[in-house]
């Protein structure tokens, strides 16, 4: 693999490198071989002392948590979560108790750890502003002093575009000055402008499909565009862990929704055809049409899709398949083309494109490209062409300056040494933790790295930790993840340097081993 | 050790022999029951376990799909769409040819303020243009979010948007005729006896009414004091969508609370879009803490999705603070409603649709001819024709098939306070010219 990327890098980057097309043999063994080649993905379970230690954990916390409530309803501890008007105390309560049990008394104490503002920007190394809370979390008060250079690794900056040297930045100022910042119309109206359509033109260009288009926002782009696409009589079948913009959409879209375990594609196949067999519930008429939605990588386990296989499954059963690349696109494969490319699989062959701008071209919005029938179609049907206003033409302008350079339209080699930069940095820093000791969840390739901590209290030790030696990470836990899963996320950047990485890997490893994680 | 168990095993042996026969019986018709049921398939009641192997092969070959996109004629109105050259301000270039602009919410004219460029711009040399992340998670700079509700009084000309977030709530709908109030308090009316048949369900049912304050699709206002009133004597609480007028009505600025002179706490959730009067990109929510805080938590675009770009929430906290130091810019827009509003009423066959002071007019025909898309297709050509004459126009555009009470075709027309007086007797005359030469 390393020998087809360096020949694809250096063959004259002014031109569109065609995509390969590797002539798949649809025997399934040739396609896992060839996955297990490629690719490794590990997928540990907790131990069982750390699950039952877990799970201890949670009941003690919500033990408290009734406690604390009954102290709070008998008057003995203050309440500090903002109370119904005066004027309104007969209405229907907004929120059941219960509701905000979880909130109350357990996101509460640990919630330090998220929403932590930033003055810079979010970069490879940030500034935090320094915040203390003095009654245990409820409110935070800025001290007014700032946390210099802390080394971020946790927002989806792939590339290193989020950066604000001077040349880089230049045509945006220019196409801020010239257009201003709104647009104030949809698409469908008065909202189309020349730089959209040049938008749309290099989107299509990059990912080698017919044609494509843009909307302003990400989750809108799935939520608002899977309902044009299918609606009732239509099946879905959705992964476990697809985003909630994808559920959204197909709770949107009235289709049946079936899910599938977690890139199973045994099981897939199992529920395709019991599906085709069987036919709609209850009336058993033919389904209308069957849509596969999965993601390029999964960002909070670091997997990657496997997309041979599906495709191979839906050539044969004549389904539909819907790839979101919001964490792919631009990270993974030799140009930076995401999964499509990572697999050699013909972009023609993926049915619905689909990916958002934000993580990999430090922008914002998202994008749906294919054949041509099928965004014309969107232009017309889609929701969001419809009623929300088209994208900021400085963000696009963000956008067509990223994908220049990725693709060296730009004149220089600065987006292929991003695109190598990246690969090293996820190679090296996921070998290094793994030699360490740390169980880590995901493909070797992912630039997401997911360190499991399993419980609860480590998860939030880890992070307040991390964060006295200035590393910035992202901790998730139940309910993002399973209740037994809890980990640390860690995001991996064209922008960092070797260095960075090693001091994020020598304090990873002294906080890590009091932990006790340093066994494997 | 081996001796106290031995001795144990004896113990039993002899209480099975003891034992009552019928006790013994009972406990083999029991034990060999579980083994039964162990052993015995699990029952479905699905088909498709009893077809054969061969039986689905042939399914599936037969079994045909849709295309996921049906192909669309090349003349459909809606791919063949204007292409804005530049920046879409006063004067508009459309498809080639430049026009004034009677056709972007840019009521305000913030879009090309240089104050409001200036400070993104700013915002840009700083924060750079991306976030590169949800709130939660070092993305914090700027808002966008939707809301979950209950049971939801709906005004039948609220706009899509307010819709399709009801539909992804999973609230059960009413629909009140569209400004209407006896028939709103005669949903409430009802709602109420149902809620004495059921105390317990109706302790946990909590109600909204959810409204607009200028409603896009018909422009006119919704009566705020009346709903108030409505809200304190039948315990239902008001969500408020101010996207048009926000930034618009009130001697300030503040939307239609301050139009009326209700008290802002008495609603308890105004949401509202910056694509408007603040001529940025985004949304904001607003309310008492005791709403906005169960929002972080709670809100799906505000959590899985990723933060507004600094840029943008530079440029719309310095539009905001345009509106707050000139206060005059909304007596001027409100003039200027007036006047345009006085012009076109009259011209033969299309009436105007809307209220005095809103600045985002609908033109409707007349006389329908029966179809839609006729209908389409002949208030495109006057747009056509004014767009010849430098008139920039566009049909209001909706997904007819997917709005629940779909409104009539209309041309809409939208008041900005850089129009001139010539500005607007020019475009008067334009579609007066249109329409008698094109509706016979």
């Amino acid at each position: 693999m390393t020998a087809d990327f360096v020949r694809h890098a250096t063959e004259q980057p002014e031109h569109w490198p065609v995509q390969s097309q590797k002539q798949y043999d649809w025997n399934r063994e040739n396609i896992s071989i060839e996955i297990k080649n490629h690719r490794q993905e590990d997928f540990e379970k907790a131990p069982m002392h750390v699950a039952v230690l877990t799970y201890l954990g949670f009941g003690i916390v919500t033990l408290f948590g009734y406690f604390r409530d009954f102290l709070r309803a008998v008057g003995l501890e203050k309440r500090n979560l903002a109370q119904e008007r005066e004027e309104q105390k007969e209405f229907v309560p907004l929120y059941q108790d219960f509701e905000n049990f979880y909130t109350r008394n357990l996101y509460m104490r640990v919630r330090d750890n998220w929403n932590r503002p930033l003055c810079s920007l979010p970069g490879p190394v940030i500034d935090l502003m320094e915040r203390v809370s003095d009654d245990y979390n409820w409110t935070f008060r800025l001290t007014g002093r700032t946390i210099h250079n802390v080394i971020n690794m946790g927002s989806y900056n792939y590339l290193g575009f989020a950066e604000n040297t001077a040349d880089y930045l230049e045509t945006v100022a220019d196409k801020a000055r010239h257009y201003g910042v709104g647009v104030c119309s949809t698409r469908q109206e008065t909202g189309t402008l020349d730089i959209h359509v040049e938008l749309e033109y290099l989107v299509a260009r990059f990912l080698g499909v017919e044609s494509s288009m843009v909307f302003g926002m990400g989750f809108a782009t799935n939520s608002m565009n899977i309902p044009a696409l299918v609606g009732k009589g239509c099946l879905i079948l959705s992964d476990e862990l697809n985003h909630t913009s994808l559920i959204l959409g197909a709770r949107l879209s009235g289709a049946t929704i079936k899910v599938f375990k977690h890139n199973d594609m045994v099981h897939l196949e199992k529920e395709l055809r019991d599906s085709i067999c069987s036919g709609q519930p209850r009336t058993h008429r033919p389904w209308r049409k069957i849509l596969i939605m999965v993601e390029g990588i999964y960002s909070m386990e670091g997997s990657v899709v496997r997309l041979p296989e599906l495709i191979a499954l839906k050539k044969r059963y004549k389904a539909c398949l819907y790839l979101d690349e919001a964490h792919s696109i631009g990270a993974v494969g030799p140009g930076g083309r995401g999964v499509t490319e990572l697999f050699g699989v013909n972009p023609a062959d993926v049915d619905v494109m689909m990916g958002t701008f934000t993580k990999s071209f430090g922008a914002a919005g998202g994008y749906i490209a294919g054949k041509k029938e099928l965004v014309d179609y969107l232009r017309s049907r889609s929701h969001s062409a419809m009623y929300t206003s088209s994208m900021s033409p400085p963000i696009a302008e963000q956008i067509i300056r990223a994908i220049k350079c990725i693709t060296g339209h730009d004149g220089s080699t600065e987006g292929i040494r991003r695109i190598r930069q990246l690969a090293e940095n996820t190679r090296y820093f996921r070998a290094k933790v793994k030699k360490m000791g740390f169980i880590i969840y995901g493909n070797d390739d992912s630039p997401v790295v997911p360190i499991l901590l399993y419980m609860p209290g480590k998860v939030v030790a880890f992070a307040r930790e991390m964060l006295e030696r200035k590393i910035a990470v992202v901790v998730v836990g139940f309910p993002a993840t399973p209740i037994t899963e809890a980990r640390a996320r860690f995001c991996m950047s064209a922008a960092h340097t070797k260095d960075m990485l090693d001091e994020v890997l020598h304090h990873l490893d002294e906080v890590g081993d009091p932990d006790g994680e340093g066994d494997s | 050790m081996a001796s106290g168990q031995q001795w144990v095993l004896v113990e039993m042996v002899q209480a099975l022999y003891e034992a009552p026969s019928y006790h013994l019986i009972l406990e083999g018709i029991l034990i060999l029951w579980i083994i039964r049921l162990l052993f015995s398939k699990t029952y479905r009641l699905h088909e498709t376990n009893k077809l054969t192997e061969k039986e689905k092969e042939d399914l599936i070959e037969e079994w045909q799909p849709e295309p996921l996109a049906p192909t669309i004629s090349k003349d459909s109105p809606y791919i063949t769409y204007d292409v804005v050259t530049g920046p879409p301000s006063h004067k508009i270039i459309i498809n080639g040819k430049e026009c004034i602009n009677f056709a972007s919410f840019n009521f305000l004219g913030l879009l090309d303020n240089e104050r409001v460029k200036q400070k993104a711009l700013s915002s840009l040399k700083k924060y750079g243009v991306g976030t590169c992340g949800p709130r939660g998670f070092y993305g914090t700079f700027g808002t966008l979010a939707l809301i979950s509700l209950y049971f939801v009084f709906r005004d039948e000309a609220a706009c899509f948007s307010i819709q399709k977030g009801l539909q992804a709530s999973r609230s059960f709908i009413k629909y009140f005729k569209h400004n209407d109030m006896h028939d709103l308090e005669r949903l409430l009316q009802e709602q109420e006896l149902e809620d004495q048949q059921n105390p317990r369900k109706a302790r946990v049912t909590r109600k909204f009414i959810v409204v607009e304050g200028l409603y896009i699709n018909t422009a006119d206002i919704c009566p705020l004091p009346e709903l108030v009133k409505l809200k304190y004597k039948y315990k239902v609480r008001i969500f408020l969508e101010e996207s048009m007028s926000f930034g618009v009505l009130g001697e300030h600025g503040r939307g239609v609370t301050e139009h009326f002179g209700v008290k802002i706490e008495d609603i308890d959730l105004i949401s509202a879009n910056m694509e408007n009067s603040v001529a940025s990109i985004g949304g904001f929510c607003c309310g008492r803490s005791f709403v906005i805080d169960h929002q972080r938590l709670s809100g799906q675009g505000y959590c899985f999705s990723a933060s507004l770009p600094p840029m943008l929430a530079a440029a719309a906290i310095e539009a905001l603070s345009i509106m707050q130091e000139n206060p005059d810019i909304f007596t001027v827009l409100r003039k200027k409603c007036t006047y345009v509003y006085k012009e076109l009423q009259g011209i033969p066959g299309l009436k105007l649709v809307g209220m005095q002071f809103a600045p985002a007019l609908h033109l409707q025909l007349e006389k329908s001819s029966g179809s839609r898309e006729s209908d389409m297709q002949m208030l495109r050509s006057i747009v056509d024709y004014c767009m010849e004459r430098q008139v920039a126009l566009t049909l209001a555009r909706y997904l007819e098939k997917e709005e629940r009470y779909p409104p009539p075709p209309s041309i809409r027309v939208v008041v900005t306070i850089e129009q001139t007086e010539e500005d607007i007797l020019k475009a008067k005359s334009c579609i007066q010219e249109a329409a008698l030469t094109l509706l016979k």
